[in-house]
């Protein structure tokens, strides 16, 4: 099979145009020799570190290898498990969209393939518990990083109350902590202090989070949910659950998910667009499905009278939104949900007798100009509400950080955006300006690379991540078989190492602790065990210790 | 067991003589869109993949990524190739996938297939990232005829709520998990969409 389909394969992808990238008028090549096209086949493979090992780091590997076969990955990654959200985010009760985990297991089995797991890319100078190896390391051994990391923080309401009242949390780590991850494991967050949730943001994670507080705790029992988050949800009081959000229905439903990614990327960037993630309608709809949970009614004069010009998205989530739960009324059944339009959170309310709980949740009253435009401008009234808030889960997004060492690598990092600069395809850029200061340029920083959120910022799904790590994996492949410049390239002759070569810098003792994917899948096979004991698909270690100990 | 030991190494030979039957077809069928593959192919040992690839000028590269074995398309169980093959031969259906560079591909697929199954199979470019549990948009495929498309049972709210996040969702679009092949929609033809990756950062500068 190799050899035959190895020399298929190399004819197929030489007669693409492997001429140098057009379209980067403004963009100069720090290469002053003119490029020469790389054999894909040549003896020196491609190598290539992926920095994080969530679907953009496994779908890129994807097409990176496909295209290039002789190409060497080593996928570097903090924790000792791989998947990143896929594990740690995607919801227990959504087992199914987790199935892209089999296809990464088959990446991840080729040969060229190698998962360096429990290894942090960051200032090796702190004491850490695990290893950790500098950018500057791999950019040495490596002809190209590809960042793909992720979004490991969230955004903050920036609100009076918010970091000094308990009761406050944010929703990343809920989901961490209900998702078994190990930074997020001591969260222990208080369901108990009364019948009233207050979700601040209305995007998939917020309805996420809704759906864990209000499902049926049975339902979940089945689910690969940690037992900490079981037991504490099990406990759980709350009965009702405010989803809020500054603007209405039509404005956080549908602005297509493909918005986020290119090839509207560069058009956004260029026009500074941006954009309010939203929810999708799967996850409204199962909230809708929820047995004895019900829904109030949605603020009618929000939504057009007249569906039927609307684009079918848009138009099918109103349906759903509309129609509700007729068989449940909000009066007779334990728990309901509603979807609160138009406020947006002024800042948070002590208890009276308690100091330091948090009690209430003070909004402005918003006015939309046209409630029926996606796009429209919001405006507060001066007028204000209070709603009760025994637990407030904030979920106004994620938000990406830089790497110690990105600025000694010439990456420039976006604080606004919380992305890393880039031309949409996940090329890393600069902007750099002349020595007279006269003019300003978009440079690429060779054999940089980025994927995923830390690319187009945090949102979409999985699909929509898997496209974007497609077009940074055509884009690695496109610029090394033209001949552009790579980060080995300017050395002469020597050649990356990869991992061989890090670990070599590192020490025995530290690459002793170096987690290799035969080591995750003992970890697998010893979760799901645990599991099975327990009727449900997997108990997951919820902390790295544990993990590892399974090793000794 | 000995007949059917024999029988599984004739199928590779048998194969590539469809294959070069298949040259004598009309010129109408052009030249990648010829090959007549059975999809169950796939479950076939890769040498004789390799083999019958060799025999026919007109088979399409193969990547060298791991032979992927999706392997929800019926393979034949040890000593029934005799029926499968009768079936094959009898019960034949033929499906068209045309990929987003307007290549044509058509295969001779069994009843009960659906087109994310067959498309991997066969190495098309789909990816079913949640693997066919109609929990994604990735294996979005488009009915090109308006009566393919009414035959195909109505989508359901769940592949409905997928589709709404397609790009390039059309009137006839459809989750190719969901499509499962029957008599009656023998010779569909089905577009992938084009993510219109080519466009370049300057078309937006």
């Amino acid at each position: 099979m190799s050899l035959l389909a190895g020399s298929r394969t190399s004819r197929r992808v030489l007669s693409w145009k492997p001429a140098v990238r057009r379209g980067h008028g403004r963009c100069k090549n720090l290469s002053t020799v003119s490029p020469t096209p790389r054999n894909p086949d040549a003896s020196s493979p491609f190598r290539m570190a992926i920095v994080g090992s969530g679907p953009a780091g496994f779908y890129t590997a994807s097409r990176v290898l496909s295209k290039l076969p002789q190409a060497k990955i080593d996928m570097y990654e903090a924790l000792p498990v791989p998947f990143g959200l896929v594990r740690h985010g995607v919801a227990p009760d959504h087992p199914e969209v987790k199935n892209c985990q089999d296809r990464f297991d088959e990446i991840a089995s080729s040969p060229n393939f190698t998962f360096v797991g429990n290894v942090t890319v960051g200032d090796s100078s702190q004491p850490g518990r695990h290893c950790t190896v500098e950018l500057q390391s791999l950019m040495r051994h490596y002809d190209s990083i590809l960042l793909a990391y992720g979004a490991a923080e969230d955004k903050k309401l920036g609100i009076f109350g918010e970091s000094t009242l308990t009761g406050i949390y944010s929703a990343r780590e809920f989901v961490g902590w209900y998702n078994g991850l190990p930074d997020c494991t001591n969260l222990h967050p208080d369901l108990t202090r009364g019948e009233d949730a207050v979700i601040i943001g209305q995007g998939n994670v917020a309805l996420d989070v809704a759906r864990m507080l209000l499902e049926d705790i049975d339902t979940l029992r089945k689910t690969d949910i940690t037992e900490h988050a079981l037991s504490r949800l099990a406990e759980s009081r709350v009965k009702r659950v405010h989803i809020v959000g500054r603007r209405g229905p039509m404005q956080v439903s549908n602005l297509p998910l493909y918005d986020f990614i290119e090839p509207f990327l560069p058009l956004r960037q260029a026009l500074n667009v941006t954009y309010q993630a939203a929810f999708t309608i799967k996850e409204a709809r199962e909230l809708m499905k929820l047995p004895d949970v019900a829904f109030h009614p949605v603020n009618r004069t929000l939504i057009p009278q007249d569906l039927k010009s609307l684009p079918r998205a848009s138009k099918r989530l109103m349906e759903v939104l509309l129609k509700g739960t007729p068989d449940a009324d909000p009066l007779e059944t334990s728990k309901s949900w509603s979807l609160d339009s138009c406020l947006s959170p002024k800042h948070f309310l002590a208890r009276s007798d308690s100091p330091d709980s948090v009690a209430s949740t003070e909004f402005d009253v918003t006015a939309l100009a046209d409630p029926f435009d996606p796009k429209s401008r919001v405006e507060k009234t001066g007028e204000a509400i209070i709603l009760p808030s025994d637990i407030v889960l904030r979920s106004v997004g994620y938000k990406s950080v830089p790497l110690p060492g990105f600025v000694e690598a010439g990456i420039q990092f976006d604080e606004r955006r919380g992305i890393v600069c880039n031309d949409g395809f996940g090329r890393v850029t600069r902007l750099v300006s002349d020595s007279d200061a006269s003019s300003s340029a978009r440079q690429q920083v060779p054999g940089l690379y980025c994927a995923g959120w830390l690319k187009r910022g945090p949102t979409g799904v999985i699909a929509s991540t898997m496209q974007d790590a497609f077009t940074t994996g055509d884009a690695i492949t496109q610029d090394w078989l033209a001949g552009a410049s790579f980060l080995g390239s300017h050395e002469g002759s020597s050649r990356a190492h990869g991992w061989e070569g890090v670990k070599e810098e590192l020490g025995l003792d530290q690459a002793r602790r170096v987690v290799t994917w035969d080591q995750w899948k003992m970890i697998d096979t010893v979760e799901r065990s645990r599991g099975e004991a327990q009727g449900k698909e997997r108990e997951k270690f919820t902390n790295v210790a544990d993990m590892l100990a399974v090793l000794d | 067991m000995a007949s059917s030991r024999s029988v599984t190494k004739c199928l590779p030979r048998l194969f590539s003589t469809i294959c070069r039957q298949s040259r004598h077809l009309p010129s109408h069928a052009r030249a990648p869109s010829n090959l007549l593959r059975p999809s169950s192919l796939c479950s076939l040992p890769s040498r004789s993949i390799s083999r019958l690839q060799a025999s026919s000028p007109y088979t399409r590269s193969f990547t060298t990524t791991a032979q992927r074995q999706h392997g929800h398309i019926k393979p034949p169980k040890p000593g029934e190739e005799f029926v499968y093959l009768l079936n094959i031969f009898g019960n034949l259906l033929y499906v068209t996938f045309i990929d987003k560079d307007g290549q044509d591909y058509k295969f001779a697929v069994s009843e009960g297939d659906n087109l994310l199954d067959i498309a991997q199979a066969n190495d098309l470019e789909m990816e079913g990232a949640c693997g066919g549990s109609c929990a994604c948009s990735t294996c979005h495929v488009i009915v090109t005829e308006d009566d393919y498309y009414d035959k195909i049972p109505e989508p359901e709210d769940d592949e409905n709520d997928m589709l709404d996040l397609a790009f390039g969702l059309t009137e006839t679009s459809r989750l190719g998990c969901q499509v499962v092949m029957k008599k009656e929609l023998d010779g569909l033809v089905v577009r992938l969409p084009s993510m219109t990756r080519n466009l370049q950062a300057s078309d937006f500068q």
